[in-house]
């Protein structure tokens, strides 16, 4: 087990190290790249050949590699030029990784909460009213593009019936607006018991984790679904009906639990799509996460801040990944004493 | 391998049970002819499948006969002079015009049935493109196996451990002048690595299944043995997923529009476009947004009903 | 007075978009107390499906099963089905074919065993596991306190089966099914299960309905035997009779496939002609006419009831024509057919 982590974690370095080159080559490859972003459109050439030069872009491209890889590791990745101008990009990635974090765990909670308990009982009634509502809604869930199910939810419950804020984290007319402890604005609240700037952060996210959680939501309730269904003809189910057990005991022990391995994998694999979803959900709602620094970066051309990004999704989706393995090894014995 | 293990084995097991069922000669027996007669049979007393087919028939009727079926060239401004922006009027719909006009007086119901043609282009060609890519990686890795696959899977996993939607709006950005060349090719490369892998971890399955073995027992080549015997055994599940990528790939191209990264041109309309434009003005002129983010929803449901239709049918399991 | 009577006992799978379809069809046998009752044929007889439809343990929706069990005088297939779970387990237990994908992969062995004892005996946790470690060393698995803590992919195919026998015998239930309990292990481990078998049915008084496509394994544990075909009983016989005077001519194609060693070398085996898939329906023809050596006119016209044999004492057939020792039927059916398909009619 103890090996199985370490190559596991040596993978992960392999993957990352071949990810910075691509990084690096997609970077040097952009339209206009870094030298006419910071100089402008209007810069004369020998402008242009100068400020190459302060970018060390006129070295060998191995060097300029090296000197790269040497910034990554150290963290240092530049300054923002578009996303909060001036501010290093690793500060502007920590100080908004906080909100986007909060975002993707209410959009999950929203998500498993809902979407195991209504797959498992359409499978128990497979065929039934409930069964095919859930399946049509499901499947109308994954056509949906986000940012357009986000604008209706604001549109709706914002702006015509006025029951969420439509926006940002916290409300600007706070009496008390909450203090900055961890970052976690609900928990921050009831950190130092501003109850108000709790609930208020809390209000502020149900409609993006609401959006966000769509996709995720869909695909797990057809997961647990379709699981559920599986299991429930396997052979061990049958046996364990033959052993004339309860009801209660054949589906908590016997099916759920089996069930639950196909899920457990998927919901992992929802990160992707969540830290994807966040960039169009944040938009939307102005809720300054790492999304929204993802839309504006690429408008705005801030390389900075992208490569950051682009290179933290990577290394979160993965490494979510392998905790859901770990995670995986927990429940699977086939997987644990291998 | 890293951290993505979990969906390629999901991958590899949905390639794994198709290619039994393939194999497995009582199998085919049992369903009373080829699995081509026996899905049929199963689909068509799926209304799932009816309705998928219909949406898809439709849209692309549509889309053939946009030219006629559009009463106005959807890029004039027909009905500016009842356009008001500064007051919150749009032209209304009227004799000629059944939707109305759109924020610049264009006629909305024309715009949107030219825009289907765009839509249809995005979904069908970023699949063929994604599909080939896939087709060619996943045939290379799946019948050479060792050092190639090693690579071409290596260099998967990594496009794989980038989030969808990301990796394809940093495509998207390499292109100085956003496209709907470039809008295509973004969404098609970030399927490339998902059709490969699927492909390979089928061609494997087949690879150890009996009837390659046999075949090559008997000392068939392996350029007929890739191709005669691996390879068809292998796409069902590969058409599954290409169908599902045509309804993904309408709704990631719809995202790219949204953030400013699709097509600019204000000739041809485009529903993402349409749709990225009319939701800075959600608030005043709602029905600008639900016209075309309606017909997307319609078409990639239409698409993802086919595809979860003919993968219901397809499946072994389901196979009596 | 008999353990269990099957009467009349029907199974239909309506299934969307086909036709329905009669897997069994008027089967009737009796068990006695301690009787060993063999149910014999190749698959897609019926005989898995029999031994479900005794357990109610086929899925009520798309299939339909008529006819009486009655299990020491009640009825099972009316009972409620909380009784009926009542009894699972506690009078009537099964052991599957396959042990491995029969086993719960993601819990131990221990708990496997513990949770019958739980439900059916009340025994507390520790009791339990006392008693399922001595039921474990009961069915040959040494070490059984190691096996209790294991899950079943790190057991051996034998010891899987062994396992579930454990689960199945640990109520001391007065019926045991046993649905082809040797199929999927190897030849060596099947004589020891089997052997297995016959020691506990006998030390604890257990009937046993063993369902086996396998004519060796009736030969050395059935009392008596019946051979279904197309979902119906062909021949019915005690061992001795069945060996002796095989009469339909199914039976006799079964006895005839099997390879002798005393023959001659290089002599033809004698599959049974074609496959299940070429039967006719029961209605108004023998089933088995298609692929039968022995077939007269009466045969496609007429269904043939459960009878009497010519032969033997409580012996019946099911046939019009049926084989007889020196030639009094048209003659032995195995004869020269020289296509394999004989299934697993081995």
């Amino acid at each position: 087990m103890l090996r199985y982590i370490v190559r596991r974690l040596i993978q992960l370095v392999v993957v990352m190290f071949v990810l910075s080159l691509l990084l690096f080559l997609w970077l040097r490859s952009l339209p206009g790249g870094p030298d006419s972003a910071i100089c402008g459109e209007r810069c004369t050439p020998d402008q242009r050949v100068a400020m190459r030069h302060a970018l060390g872009m006129d070295q060998p491209i191995w060097v300029q590699y090296f000197k790269y890889m040497g910034r990554v590791f150290t963290g240092n990745f530049g300054y923002s030029s578009g996303v909060e101008p001036g501010t290093p990009a690793i500060e502007v990635f920590l100080h908004r990784l906080p909100a986007t974090i909060e975002l993707t765990i209410g959009a999950l909670i929203f998500a498993i909460v809902l979407g195991i308990p209504l797959g498992y009982f359409a499978a128990r009634r497979k065929g039934g009213i409930f069964d095919n509502l859930g399946i049509i809604s499901s499947l109308v869930g994954i056509a949906i593009p986000v940012f357009f199910l986000a604008y209706l939810l604001k549109f709706v419950f914002a702006v015509k019936l006025g029951w969420l804020p439509d926006s940002g984290r916290q409300s600007t007319d706070l009496a008390q607006p909450a203090t900055r402890v961890t970052g976690f604005f609900v928990l921050d609240g009831l950190i130092t018991r501003e109850w108000d700037a709790s609930w208020d952060a809390f209000r502020h996210l149900i409609l993006p984790s609401i959006a966000l959680g769509t996709i995720p939501f869909a695909v797990i309730f057809r997961i647990t679904r379709s699981s559920v269904i599986d299991v429930q003809n396997e052979d061990y189910v049958r046996t364990a009906e033959a052993k004339g057990l309860t009801t209660q005991v054949i589906r908590r022990r016997h099916i759920l639990r089996n069930a639950m391995l196909p899920v457990v994998t998927v919901t992992g694999l929802q990160v992707g799509a969540l830290l994807a979803g966040a960039v169009l959900t944040e938009t939307v709602f102005a809720y300054p996460g790492l999304g929204q620094a993802t839309a504006i970066a690429f408008q705005l051309r801030d390389f900075a801040v992208l490569q950051v990004l682009v290179l933290a999704s990577a290394a979160t989706y993965t490494l979510v990944n392998l905790v859901v393995d770990l995670s995986y090894a927990l429940i699977d014995p086939r997987i644990r004493t291998r | 391998m890293v951290g993505l293990t979990k969906k390629k084995e999901r991958i590899d097991q949905l390639a794994a049970s198709s290619a039994t069922a393939v194999v497995d000669p009582t199998d085919v027996e049992s369903s009373g002819g080829s699995i081509l007669a026996d899905a049929w049979r199963r689909l068509r007393v799926s209304p799932v499948f009816w309705i998928g087919a219909v949406i898809i028939s439709v849209f692309v009727l549509i889309a053939i006969f946009a030219d006629v079926i559009a009463p106005h060239d959807p890029g004039e401004l027909l009905l500016r002079s009842q356009t008001r922006l500064a007051r919150n009027q749009l032209a209304p719909p009227q004799p000629g015009f059944p939707l109305g006009g759109d924020q610049l007086g264009r006629d909305l119901f024309s715009r949107l049935v030219i825009g289907s043609r765009q839509t249809l282009l995005v979904g069908v060609f970023a699949t063929l493109i994604g599909f080939t890519g896939g087709l060619i990686l996943g045939t290379l890795a799946g019948a050479f196996g060792g050092k190639v696959d090693t690579v071409v899977m290596r260099l998967v996993d990594v496009l794989l451990s980038i989030p969808s939607l990301l990796l394809a709006i940093s495509i998207a950005a390499l292109f100085a002048n956003p496209s709907q060349t470039s809008v295509i090719i973004a969404v098609s490369v970030v399927q490339i690595p998902v059709f490969a892998r699927l492909l390979r971890g089928q061609m494997l399955a087949q690879r150890e299944s009996d009837h390659v073995l046999a075949a090559r027992a008997l000392g068939v080549k392996r350029a007929p043995i890739v191709f005669r015997h691996m390879l068809p055994n292998s796409l069902s599940p590969v058409i599954v997923q290409a169908t599902l990528v045509v309804a993904i790939s309408i709704i990631d191209a719809a995202a790219l529009s949204f953030l400013g990264l699709g097509s600019q041109s204000v000739k041809v309309p485009e529903w993402g476009q349409m749709l990225g434009e009319a939701q800075q003005k959600i608030d005043s002129y709602p029905h600008l947004a639900f016209w075309p983010a309606g017909c997307i929803i319609v078409v990639a449901l239409g698409f993802t009903l086919l595809g979860e239709s003919l993968r219901e049918a397809l499946d072994p399991k389901n196979r009596r | 007075m008999p353990l269990l009577e099957v009467e009349d006992l029907g199974v239909e799978f309506r299934r969307r978009g086909l036709e329905p379809f009669r897997a069994v069809d008027g089967v009737s046998f009796d068990v006695d107390p301690g009787q060993t009752v063999g149910l014999v044929g190749e698959s897609g007889c019926g005989k898995s499906v029999t031994s479900l439809a005794i357990m109610r343990l086929l899925m009520p929706r798309g299939n339909r099963v008529t006819g009486r069990v009655s299990f020491d005088g009640t009825d099972l297939l009316r009972l409620p089905i909380r009784d009926m779970r009542d009894r699972r387990g506690r009078d009537l237990a099964m052991i599957f074919q396959d042990p491995l994908s029969s086993l719960n992969p993601v819990i131990s062995i221990g708990l496997q065993v513990t949770e019958v004892l739980q439900r059916h005996r009340g025994m507390k946790q520790s009791a339990a596991r006392a008693e399922a470690r001595d039921l474990l060393d009961q069915v040959g698995i040494p070490d059984p306190d190691r096996r209790l803590k294991e899950y079943p992919h790190q057991l051996s195919g034998g010891m899987r089966q062994r396992a579930l026998i454990a689960m199945a015998v640990a109520c001391r239930p007065r019926l045991l099914i046993a649905d082809e309990p040797t199929t999927a292990l190897d030849v060596t481990i099947q004589a020891q299960i089997l052997q297995l078998l016959g020691t506990l049915v006998r030390e604890n008084g257990t009937a046993l309905i063993m369902i086996t496509h396998d004519l060796g394994v009736v030969a050395g544990l059935c009392d008596e035997v019946n051979v279904l075909y197309g979902g119906r009983i062909v021949e019915r016989a005690n061992r001795h009779e069945l060996f002796a005077t095989p009469q339909h001519p199914y039976t006799h194609g079964l006895l005839a496939s099997i390879p002798r060693l005393d023959a001659p070398a290089g002599e033809r085996l004698h599959p049974v002609q074609g496959s299940v898939s070429d039967n006719i329906p029961w209605t108004s023809a023998c089933a088995f006419a298609p692929r039968c050596g022995n077939e007269v006119d009466r045969c496609r016209s007429a269904s043939p009831e459960l009878t009497a044999a010519p032969l033997g004492h409580g012996h019946q057939l099911r046939c019009f024509n049926p084989v007889l020792p020196d030639g009094a039927g048209v003659g032995a059916t195995g004869g020269s057919a020289p296509v394999d398909s004989a299934g697993e009619a081995l």
